[in-house]
C-alpha cells in the first residue's frame, strides 16, 4: 500500500496539535494501558475500597483455607461437644475468643465455617441473578417491542412484592436447604439487575460508534460483543459487587427465620437465631457473628462504590 | 464532471418517524416529515454540500441514505443498485463503499477500544487478507495521513482532543478507501481554527482517493470552502442545488437568499451598508407542515398561490434547479423587505 505523503501543511497543523496532547499527557509515557488497569489504579486511591477489599479477600482466604488449621486447635464446628455441660456458653477466653455455644461448639470456629457458606451463597445466588438479569436485560433492551414490554412487566410484577417475603414463600415452596437458598435468592434477584443493564445498553445503543459499527457493516453479534456490552457491563459489575453483601444479608436473615441453611450447619444467620434467646446473658453469642455479618456487607458496598468510581471512563486521574 | 454516471442517486426519498409512539395509538399517531421528496445526485470525486438549519432533515438524508434508518419512501441508488433492495451481504459489500463521519467526535469513538482497534475494525470486519502485523502498519501509516503520531497507536479516544478524535473518526471512514463518504457536520463541534484543519485534511483525502462527500452542514462559509455543489435545505425538502458559485451569486430562492444575507461578511464596510433579509418566526413544525410552498409562511415574497400549490423542483437554468414559483435571480428585491 502506497501513499503519498499528506502536504506539509497539515502535517505541520497535526503535528502542533499533538504537542498539545502530548503536553497534556506527560506523565503517561507507557505506550500500551488497559482500561481496567486505569481503573485498577484509580481504585488503588481510593483507601476505604482498598480497606474493603482486602477485607474481603482476608475473609474469603480463611474461609477456604479453614480446614487446614481450624479442627486441631477449635473442634469440629458441626459436632456436639463431647464435655456438653462444663463447655457450654463460655465466656470468651484464650482458648475460645468467641466463646462457645450452648452445645459447647467453638463459635470461632463457626463463624469461620458460617463465612464459607454465606459467602457461597452471596456469591453464587448473586451469579444466578446476575446471568439471568444479563440475559433479559439484554432481550429486552436489544430486542425492544414486545419483549421489552413482557420482560419488564414482568420485572414489575416481581419487584412488587417484598423482596423477603417473596423468598421467604419461595423457601416454603421448594423446601429449605443451602441449595434452595441459592436457587430463591438467584431467580428472585434478576428482575433489579435487568433494569439496570437494559438501561445501560439503551443508553450506549445511542451512541454515534454503534452507529459507525453498523455503518461499517458489523454484525449485531459483533455490536454487542465489542461495543455495546463492554460499555455496558461496568455498572454490572458494581451491581453485582454490591448485590453480594445484600444476598448474604438475605441468606442471614432467611436463616435466622429457620428457612435457610438448616443446623447444624453453621451460617452467620444460624448463629445469630442460635444467640439470640442468650442476648441478655451472654451477648457475643450474637454480637459476634453479627459483626461479621455487618463487616462483609459493609465491605462490599464499599468496594462496589469504589469501582463505580473507577471504572468511570470520564474520571481523569486527577 | 456531469458528463459521468452519477455515483449515488437519491430520488423521491422521504423519511417519516411516528410523533407521539403511544402503545394502542399508534395506527393514529401524527407523523414527523423529516425529508419529503427529496432527490439529488452525487458524482464520483465531488462534494455535494447539504445545508439547513437544524431540524430541516440533513442528518437524516444522510442516515437514510446508508440505511441506518429505513426511508419511508424513495430509492437510493449506489451505482445502480437500490440500496433499499439490498440483502445482508450486499449491505455489507455496499458498506464498504460507503462510509460514515460523524459529528460529535466524542461519541463516534467507542471509549473501551484503542484507536488502533477502532482504525482496524473496518478491516476486520470486511477481511481484508492482511495479517496482524501488516494491519498495524497499516493503521500506522494511515494515522500518519490523517495527521496523527502513529505512536498513539495504543492510545484510547479520551486521551485525545476534538479535532485528534474526529481525525481518528476520519482515518477509519477512509480505512477502506471508500467511493463516497458522507459526512455529517464533520467540523461543527470544533473549535473555528480547528474546523480549518479538519476541512483541508478531507480536501486532501479527496484528492488523493478521489472520494466524493456528501458533506453536511449548516455553516454556508463551511460548505462554500469544500463543496463543489450545494444543496439547501428547508422543513424536509431540497428548495435550490447548483453549484456553488452560482449558488452563491445568483441564489434563485427568497430561502437561500435570506441565509446568504444573513452569513456575516468579514468586512466591516460591507457589512454595515449591506441590507440583511430577516425571516419572521420559527420554522414551522414538520409535524403539520404547511401546504403549498412549505417556506410560504416565512416567505418576504409569497403570494396566493404559494399556499395552494407545491412549487415544483425544477431546473431555472442548466445545473441550477430551485423549488420557488418565483424563482429568479435575487427574487426578493429592496424594496420588498420590510427593515
Amino acid at each position: 500500500m502506497i501513499y503519498p505523503s499528506p502536504t506539509q501543511n497539515i502535517g505541520m497543523q497535526a503535528k502542533a496539535e499533538s504537542t498539545v496532547a502530548a503536553k497534556a499527557n506527560a506523565g503517561d509515557s507507557s505506550a500500551s494501558r488497559t482500561l481496567w488497569g486505569d481503573a485498577f489504579s484509580r481504585l488503588k486511591k481510593n483507601k476505604l475500597a482498598i480497606i474493603a477489599a482486602v477485607w474481603i479477600i482476608f475473609i474469603i482466604l480463611i474461609a477456604i483455607t479453614a480446614d487446614l488449621w481450624v479442627p486441631q486447635t477449635l473442634g469440629d464446628p458441626t459436632a456436639t461437644a463431647a464435655n456438653m455441660a462444663e463447655s457450654s456458653r463460655l465466656a470468651p477466653s484464650l482458648e475460645h475468643p468467641f466463646g462457645t455455644d450452648t452445645l459447647g461448639r467453638d463459635v470461632l470456629s463457626r463463624v469461620i465455617y458460617g463465612a464459607r457458606i454465606s459467602l457461597t451463597v452471596g456469591v453464587v445466588a448473586t451469579g444466578i441473578s446476575t446471568i439471568l438479569g444479563l440475559i433479559m436485560g439484554a432481550i429486552a433492551a436489544y430486542y425492544g417491542g414486545i419483549w421489552d414490554t413482557i420482560i419488564m412487566r414482568l420485572a414489575d410484577i416481581f419487584l412488587a412484592f417484598p423482596y423477603t417475603l417473596f423468598v421467604v414463600a419461595m423457601i416454603a415452596v421448594i423446601g429449605n436447604g443451602i441449595q434452595n437458598v441459592f436457587i430463591a435468592i438467584g431467580i428472585l434477584g434478576w428482575p433489579s439487575i435487568a433494569r439496570v443493564f437494559r438501561s445501560a445498553i439503551l443508553s450506549v445503543k445511542e451512541n454515534d460508534y454503534v452507529d459507525a459499527a453498523r455503518a461499517m457493516g458489523a454484525s449485531d453479534v459483533r455490536i454487542v460483543a465489542r461495543h455495546i456490552f463492554p460499555n455496558s457491563v461496568a455498572s454490572i459489575v458494581v451491581y453485582a459487587t454490591m448485590n453480594i453483601g445484600g444476598a448474604i444479608l438475605t441468606e442471614s436473615a432467611l436463616s435466622f427465620l429457620g428457612m435457610g441453611v438448616v443446623p447444624p450447619n453453621p451460617s452467620w444467620g444460624t448463629l445469630i437465631q442460635d444467640g439470640q434467646q442468650y442476648l441478655q446473658t451472654e451477648p457475643w453469642l450474637m454480637i459476634l457473628p453479627g459483626l461479621a455479618i455487618l463487616s462483609t456487607v459493609l465491605a462490599f458496598t464499599l468496594l462496589g462504590d469504589g469501582l463505580r468510581d473507577a471504572l468511570d471512563v470520564k474520571m481523569k486521574d486527577a | 464532471m456531469a458528463t459521468k454516471e452519477p455515483l449515488l442517486k437519491v430520488e423521491h426519498l422521504s423519511k417519516e418517524f411516528p410523533a407521539e409512539s403511544g402503545m394502542l395509538m399508534s395506527r393514529f399517531a401524527k407523523k414527523v416529515s423529516a425529508v419529503n421528496d427529496v432527490s439529488f445526485e452525487i458524482y464520483p470525486g465531488e462534494t455535494l454540500g447539504l445545508v439547513g438549519e437544524s431540524g430541516c432533515g440533513k442528518s437524516t438524508t444522510g442516515r437514510s441514505i446508508m440505511r441506518l434508518t429505513r426511508p419511508t419512501a424513495g430509492h437510493v441508488y449506489f451505482e445502480g443498485r437500490d440500496v433499499a433492495k439490498m440483502s445482508h451481504k450486499e449491505l455489507k459489500s455496499l458498506r464498504r463503499e460507503m462510509q460514515f463521519i460523524f459529528q460529535d467526535p466524542y461519541a463516534s469513538l467507542n471509549p473501551r477500544m484503542t484507536i488502533g482497534e477502532i482504525i482496524s475494525e473496518p478491516l476486520q470486519i470486511h477481511g481484508d487478507g492482511r495479517t496482524a502485523s501488516e494491519r498495524n502498519k497499516y493503521v500506522r501509516e494511515l494515522l500518519d495521513v490523517v495527521g496523527l503520531n502513529p505512536e498513539h497507536i495504543n492510545r484510547y479516544p479520551h486521551e485525545f482532543s476534538g479535532g485528534q478524535r474526529q481525525r481518528i473518526g476520519i482515518a477509519r471512514a477512509f480505512a477502506l478507501h471508500p467511493k463516497l463518504i458522507i459526512c455529517d457536520e464533520p467540523v461543527s463541534a470544533l473549535d473555528v481554527s480547528i474546523q480549518a484543519q479538519v476541512l483541508n485534511l478531507l480536501k486532501d483525502l479527496q484528492k488523493q482517493f478521489g472520494t466524493a462527500y456528501l458533506f453536511i452542514a449548516h455553516d454556508l462559509s463551511v460548505v462554500q470552502h469544500i463543496s463543489d455543489r450545494v444543496a439547501v435545505m428547508y422543513l424536509g425538502k431540497i428548495v435550490e442545488l447548483s453549484d456553488w458559485k452560482t449558488l452563491y451569486a445568483e441564489p434563485q430562492h427568497p430561502y437561500t437568499q435570506s441565509l446568504l444575507s444573513a452569513a456575516p461578511i468579514p468586512d466591516p464596510d460591507i457589512q454595515k451598508s449591506r441590507s440583511r433579509i430577516i425571516l419572521a418566526g420559527d420554522p414551522p413544525s414538520p409535524i403539520d407542515p404547511p401546504s403549498g410552498c412549505r417556506f410560504h409562511t416565512r416567505c418576504p415574497i409569497a403570494q396566493g398561490v404559494c399556499s395552494e400549490q407545491q412549487p415544483e423542483f425544477r431546473e431555472v437554468e442548466p445545473g441550477h434547479f430551485c423549488a420557488c414559483h418565483f424563482a429568479a435571480p435575487f427574487p426578493i428585491k429592496e424594496s420588498s423587505i420590510e427593515l
